[in-house]
């Protein structure tokens, strides 16, 4: 039929109807109704982020910058400096993107390039539930089985063999920044290689035939060819996981040891800054206290606002740069 | 072959090696999980656990009867808070905007997603705690449908989007306002992408703790209505699992197994759902 290059597209069909008619059809009320919908989000959002910005005042300007560089935190004496809880929540991510983005990328390589079809789809799956599991059961088993294996195995062998480091030093505890990062990294981990998986599929199969037929090994392809085009992509998962990591609160509060210490030694215990809001924002008395503790909120929400906007743009770039080439 | 060749190989068939055992190393620790909780939690959970309230700290015994029911509670109420303004908002993101507005909306979508939990149980605190200087049921329910609206409005807008223009073009042929197009045919032909999602939305919630800390609070006896702090499973793992006693410990694991359970089955039910095919044909 010749009439198909007509069709219209499901853009507004009904703007050459009259308001009256449209009105009477409902479809002029369906608009407002969801719209009033639609907005309740974006105003709920503003919302959010003026209850952060407006319940943190008091503290933003009684401390400035002094804030995040000083480390006496002592509601008795009205004193608060964060940097113990900023500390502890970049050494803690960093140690879970050590473990985890390696596991990760290599977990995705292998789900997107070398596993067949529906071996690659059945580990995926497994992969998707473990995202689903609550941070708080990760904490369950950090207390109960990471702890005691780290206190009696892993961080006596640790100090015995790499002990002449800063970083391994100091008594074994079985809580502290080693041991939620280690379990911040398995929560991370899906995040990387789900992401990774997709973006590595995006790269168009040609890439991986001319590596080939230039007489590279599988590895060759995989690892000159696919994976840098696909780094950006591989970037953003990271992004993406750090996000996470950062603003983790129950596993990493049941497993840090929440103590305000700054130690060079990952087997010290420390605390996090969704550790310190968790522990005390609902027993924090004294308006600078509270809003102390909106500030360190304040601050969360800026940094995983900044990464996972970064992430999703990376992510965005590659799966564009796959399918331009793609279609060449 | 020269040895330059081989080494190659080897290298390519160890590095490849590598991968799959870091998929293997990523895949066990779900089973790894399971087995523990299914062996501590299976040796601890009892009757009592599900009918009685918990008994008074240094008593052994009791269970989380007030704890099961308080999870029912704020996630009924987080639904129907939460689903309604996802769907709708979807279906306005989907259907009736055009550019400016969309990536707005979207937009302030995408950062709530983002929005680490213990932001929005500051906010949820700051917004409908404090004033009324109480902690409650809705408290909490209004914070975990704060993190269920982002993730409806997005599926349901991605599950409408897909499906094929045929479709809409032939019910407004036949005469069909555009509100009587999206209800009768649209909606129907993307329900089981959405009915997924909110599936998923329910399922991620339901293990949130964070926001629950200072909102929904805690009880250890059954709470009535709306306006009273509730217990719940996940805060009671988390206050059993840090307390000093083995008793409580116990029943962490069985609170544990139980709320894992759910979550998995759920998580499985909803992708079979959508497995089943999305009930329209891919034009």
């Amino acid at each position: 039929m010749a009439a198909t290059s007509t069709t219209p597209s499901a853009g507004p069909i009904s703007g050459s109807r009259s308001f009256l008619s449209r009105l009477r059809e409902g479809d002029e009320i369906a608009r407002i109704i969801t719209s009033l919908f639609a907005f309740s989000v974006v105003l709920v959002t503003l919302l959010l982020v003026f209850e952060l910005w407006h319940g943190s005042v008091l503290s933003r300007h009684k401390f400035g910058f002094h804030f995040f560089v000083t480390s006496i935190w002592d509601p008795n004496s009205g004193d608060f400096g964060a940097l113990p809880f900023i500390y502890g929540t970049l050494v803690t991510a960093f140690v879970s993107l050590a473990i985890a983005v390696p596991l990760g990328i290599g977990a995705a390589i292998f789900l997107a390039e070398l596993a067949p079809q529906n071996i690659s789809d059945t580990l995926q799956f497994f992969i998707d539930l473990l995202a689903a599991v609550p941070s708080v059961i990760y904490g369950l088993l950090g207390v109960f089985i990471i702890v005691p294996i780290m206190r009696e195995d892993i961080q006596p062998f640790l100090k015995s063999t790499l002990g002449f480091l800063p970083l391994f030093t100091g008594p074994a505890y079985g809580i502290g920044f080693l041991t939620a990062g280690i379990v911040l990294a398995i929560m991370v981990i899906p995040y990387i290689v789900s992401v990774s998986r997709e973006v590595l599929l995006s790269v168009p199969r040609d890439q991986r035939e001319a590596a080939l037929a230039l007489g590279s090994t599988r590895w060759e392809s995989t690892w000159k060819v696919v994976v840098p085009f696909a780094r950006t992509g591989i970037m953003g998962s990271i992004f993406l996981a750090l996000a996470r990591a950062l603003g983790e609160t129950m596993a990493v509060t049941m497993v840090i040891g929440n103590t305000p210490t700054i130690s060079a030694s990952l087997l010290s215990p420390g605390y996090s800054i969704a550790a310190v809001i968790a522990n005390e924002l609902g027993e924090a008395t004294g308006d600078l206290y509270l809003q102390s503790l909106v500030e360190l909120g304040l601050v969360l929400f800026l940094l995983t606002f900044i990464l996972n906007g970064l992430a999703r743009l990376l992510i965005v770039l590659t799966a564009q740069r796959g399918s331009e080439m793609g279609r060449t | 072959m020269n040895a330059r060749l081989r080494y190659r190989k080897f290298v390519s068939g160890f590095m490849l090696g590598m991968t799959g055992l870091a998929a293997l190393i990523t895949v066990v620790v779900l089973f790894f999980i399971l087995g523990y909780l299914v062996v501590h939690g299976g040796a601890s959970i009892n009757w009592n656990f599900f009918t009685k309230l918990p008994t008074p700290v240094g008593e052994t015994g009791g269970g989380m009867a007030n704890a099961i029911v308080g999870s029912a509670k704020l996630l009924f109420l987080a639904s129907i808070i939460g689903v309604p303004v996802g769907f709708l908002g979807g279906v306005y993101l989907a259907e009736f905007s055009g550019g400016t507005v969309a990536f707005i909306v979207r937009y302030a979508a995408d950062l709530l997603n983002g929005v680490p939990s213990i932001v929005i149980g500051i906010f949820a605190y700051a917004v409908l705690v404090l004033p009324f200087k109480h902690y409650s049921t809705l408290a909490g329910a209004a914070a975990l449908a704060l993190m269920m609206v982002p993730i409806t409005l997005r599926s349901t807008e991605q599950f409408l989007q897909a499906v094929p223009g045929s479709l809409r073009e032939g019910a407004m042929a036949l005469g069909a306002s555009k509100a009587k197009t999206i209800a009768t045919v649209i909606v129907p032909a993307a329900y089981r992408g959405i009915l997924t999602a909110i599936l998923l939305a329910l399922a991620r919630v339901a293990g949130e703790t964070a926001p629950l800390l200072f909102t929904a609070f805690g009880n250890r006896f059954w709470s009535t209505g709306w306006e009273e702090p509730t217990a719940s499973l996940p805060v009671m793992i988390y206050t059993y699992a840090i307390s000093p006693y083995d008793d409580w410990h116990r029943q962490a694991w069985a609170a544990g197994l139980v709320l894992l359970g759910l979550i998995l089955v759920v998580n499985i039910l909803a992708r079979a759902i959508l497995a089943r095919g999305v009930s329209i044909p891919r034009s």
